[in-house]
């Protein structure tokens, strides 16, 4: 198989969580949105690795993912939080950070 | 030992400023004094052992420590006692005494911790003094040269609650800094040129060199040097800070501004003899100056109408007669006009003090007279010193300020030897003047305020202003509410509060000096009189730097005669007796006729000096006002600098500039930042849309670059 399939999936897959991010309004949502960008890297790297025939994308694979489950730990607890404070998960809702 | 002759007066500084509020007048005075007359005692036993030298090694040195080491250059903190520093040791202690002693009862109405204040300050002064003429080299001179400044600032603000001491005592102290800067440059000079400050190193080096006939840099080491001189011993142009420094109680008057701190620059010039000698330019521009400071001051002294600025004038001009014979290149006559001086001004100012302490307080001679009677201790003291000042013969003043006329026209300075005469006539004139406006004529003075208001003498006793009628009047109103002599204050009569004569310390410090006018200058008879010239003499090896052997060479400069060895020798003299006899003959003969002129004038006929002050008021009112001099200084350096310091530096510079730029970084910060912070909206999707189009933007420059 050609690696510019796996590419081409990984790049639908990137765009679709881009857009998640932007489009969508709420913060879980996001979150997922940001899981899907991650893993279609991962699948990039992947890719790359076994086109190199190297096993350096699947290492840095599982970084990604052990920082990925960081990241949803933390960004879980932000948003539990913010709920809490705001009732909302609307991201629009949390704009009192600025000048 | 001989650290210790200034080590005891710091000592009784130490306890005095320390211990002073704690302890009773009479033993922060006695202290004071008996440190005093302790140091005197060892100046003298130092002095003998001095004399028991052969001439041209007396020396005793003592060096404390290695004060600075830098490269190949090394200073101690050294004393030396020769000749020219022992003259001035046994002045400053054995003066200093007096008038310690004089002060225990001038000032005994101060309260105790304002007393061992002035006590301390007093003792300080002397320390810093004996710093200065035993300093070994020109750095420990200059510790005490500042010192001295300091105490000189301190005791003229004295009265510090009074407006016009305080300012006085800043004037002092600020004039002087413009002389000690100079004084300062002079000596890092001199280590540049010779990589020594010692006095005997230096003179060694010196007489090595050839004498400048032009203008070089042993030129401008002495200019320099004389104009920190021109500071410290009030001549033109720097002689301003002297009269207002009569703010200050009057012994310190006494000790400071007439006998020891002021003559600290003839001292210096002295102690620099070789130095200077080998600087003709200098040598003419130190005569000048001091013949003109000394007709200058003189003129201002004949319409002064305060006891204590007639005497400070008086001071200035005497000065200028120091350095009339320091330009001569006749030290020796400087020295012992110098010691002399110390004696009858000092004996003056005491003097003047005691009339002050008999009236309360008063310093206008117009309101005093017919004292004699009163107060006869004083009196006469007053009388022998004015005798000595105005150079009748055989007394101190005679001898030493012949010499330096003697001088000055043995060097072929007719003219300058013309403006010390005219000012010999002039101190005859202003200081019989004095003398017959205080103690002779009618009686003018009040006595009315006199019983209440002696407990305020102390502190009005050093008015620089003359205090006017109404001023008086209210004081005495005041004093009215405490004493019962008082129920009608102001003319009447003279039936309580008589002026009482000098108590007995003032007495004593009066009558030691008083002798000491008549005396001093006994030890230094010209051989003309068939005298010896001794302390000429003695004085001889210390500005030689120990050897008179090697000439000098004769100054080239036209009119300026630089002799091989000191002038006083045996031989020189001789060949001018007459000479010196006609000119003695004269200068007696102006004593005489000034002193006559004062009595027809101030004594006889009294309507003559008021007539001649409204014919000539142009002249009156500018001698009046002291020549404008104040206000011409006003005008010229104080004020340009005050508006450069408010307009150009503080409102300009300061407040546009620095200002300026401090607030325009803020001003620029915030003023970005108005426009920036609009980015920071707080919405998440807008951070990660810049976020996502900076990463697309650094991807399509690495493709596409």
């Amino acid at each position: 198989m050609p690696i510019g399939h796996y590419l081409v999936l990984s790049g639908l897959l990137f765009a679709i969580g881009t857009a998640g991010v932007f489009l969508r309004k709420n913060l879980i949502t996001l979150l997922l949105s940001i899981e899907i960008m991650l893993n279609a890297v991962n699948l990039a790297f992947v890719a790359f690795g076994r086109q190199l025939g190297t096993n350096d994308g699947q290492i840095i694979t599982f970084f990604v993912m052990t920082v990925a489950a960081a990241e949803a730990a933390v960004g879980l607890a932000l948003v539990i939080a913010l709920f809490r404070h705001r009732e909302s998960l609307n991201p629009e809702a949390f704009t009192s950070l600025k000048w | 030992m001989l650290a210790l002759i200034p080590l005891l007066p710091f000592a009784g500084f130490l306890v005095n400023a320390f211990f002073g509020k704690r302890l009773p007048k009479s033993v922060s005075g006695g202290l004071a004094t008996l440190v005093m007359v302790a140091s005197f005692a060892i100046a003298a036993m130092q002095v003998l052992a001095l004399m028991g030298m052969a001439p041209e090694n007396r020396q005793i040195n003592q060096t404390l420590f290695t004060w600075i080491t830098a490269g190949d250059f090394t200073l101690d903190l050294a004393l030396r006692l020769d000749a020219l520093s022992a003259v001035m040791i046994l002045v400053i202690t054995g003066i200093g005494s007096l008038i310690h002693l004089y002060s225990t009862s001038y000032m005994h109405e101060e309260t105790d911790s304002e007393f061992a204040r002035y006590f301390s300050y007093l003792n300080l002064f002397c320390f810093f003094m004996l710093m200065l003429v035993l300093g070994a080299n020109v750095l420990v001179m200059f510790v005490g040269w500042e010192g001295v400044g300091l105490c000189s600032y301190l005791l003229i603000g004295y009265y510090y609650e009074k407006k016009s001491a305080s300012d006085a005592a800043k004037k002092a102290f600020i004039v002087n800094r413009v002389g000690d800067f100079a004084f300062i440059l002079g000596a890092l000079l001199m280590v540049v040129t010779f990589n020594s400050l010692d006095f005997v190193t230096v003179a060694l080096a010196v007489k090595e060199m050839p004498v400048e006939v032009t203008f070089g840099t042993l030129s401008l080491i002495t200019l320099l040097l004389f104009i920190g001189a021109t500071g410290k011993s009030a001549q033109i142009p720097l002689y301003t800070w002297l009269p207002d420094a009569m703010e200050g109680p009057t012994p310190v008057s006494a000790l400071i501004h007439a006998a020891t701190m002021v003559t600290a620059g003839v001292y210096m010039i002295g102690r620099n003899a070789l130095l200077f000698e080998h600087a003709p330019i200098t040598m003419q521009i130190v005569a000048i100056v001091g013949a003109a400071t000394a007709l200058f001051a003189g003129t201002i002294g004949l319409v002064q109408n305060d006891i204590k600025r007639v005497l400070a004038y008086s001071t200035v001009s005497q000065l200028g007669y120091m350095f009339l014979a320091m330009g001569m290149g006749a030290f020796g006559a400087g020295i012992f006009h110098l010691y002399t001086h110390a004696f009858f001004k000092a004996c003056l100012f005491l003097g003047s003090g005691a009339v002050i302490h008999a009236l309360h307080g008063e310093q206008d001679i117009r309101k005093m007279g017919g004292l004699k009677k009163h107060i006869p201790i004083t009196y006469w003291t007053f009388l022998i010193a004015s005798v000595a000042i105005a150079g009748v013969p055989l007394l101190s003043g005679f001898f030493s300020k012949d010499e330096i006329l003697f001088e000055t026209f043995l060097h072929g300075h007719q003219f300058l030897w013309g403006i010390g005469v005219l000012t010999s006539l002039l101190t005859a004139t202003y200081m019989f003047r004095l003398v017959h406006l205080t103690f002779h004529g009618e009686e003018r003075f009040n006595t009315a305020a006199a019983p209440g208001a002696h407990a305020a003498h102390g502190a009005a006793g050093t008015h620089g202003q003359i205090p006017d009628g109404e001023e008086s009047a209210a004081a005495a109103a005041h004093h009215a509410q405490h004493t019962v002599h008082s129920a009608h204050p102001v003319h009447d009569g003279h039936g309580h509060g008589k002026p009482h004569d000098a108590p007995w310390p003032m007495a004593t410090a009066l009558i030691v000096l008083a002798i000491g006018s008549i005396a001093a200058g006994w030890i230094n008879i010209p051989h003309a009189l068939g005298g010896h010239a001794n302390l000429t003499a003695w004085l001889e090896p210390a500005f030689n730097a120990t050897n008179c052997g090697q000439p000098v060479t004769t100054g080239a400069l036209a009119g300026i005669a630089i002799e091989d060895c000191l002038p006083g020798e045996g031989g020189e003299a001789a060949d001018h007796t007459s000479l010196e006899l006609t000119l003695m003959a004269v200068s007696s003969l102006v004593a005489f006729a000034g002193i006559g002129l004062a009595t027809f004038l101030w004594l006889k006929n009294k309507q003559i000096p008021e007539r001649m002050a409204q014919q000539y008021s142009g002249i009156h009112t500018l001698l009046m006002n002291k020549y404008y001099v104040d206000e011409v200084y006003d005008a010229t350096i104080v004020q340009p600098i005050k508006v450069v310091s408010t307009e150009g530096l503080w409102r300009g510079f300061d407040v546009k500039i620095v200002d300026g730029a401090v607030n325009g970084a803020g001003y620029l910060v915030s003023g970005v930042s108005i426009v920036l912070r609009l980015l920071q909206n707080g919405s998440v999707k807008t951070y990660a849309a810049s976020m996502f189009a900076g990463v697309v933007a650094v991807l399509a420059y690495y493709l596409w670059r």
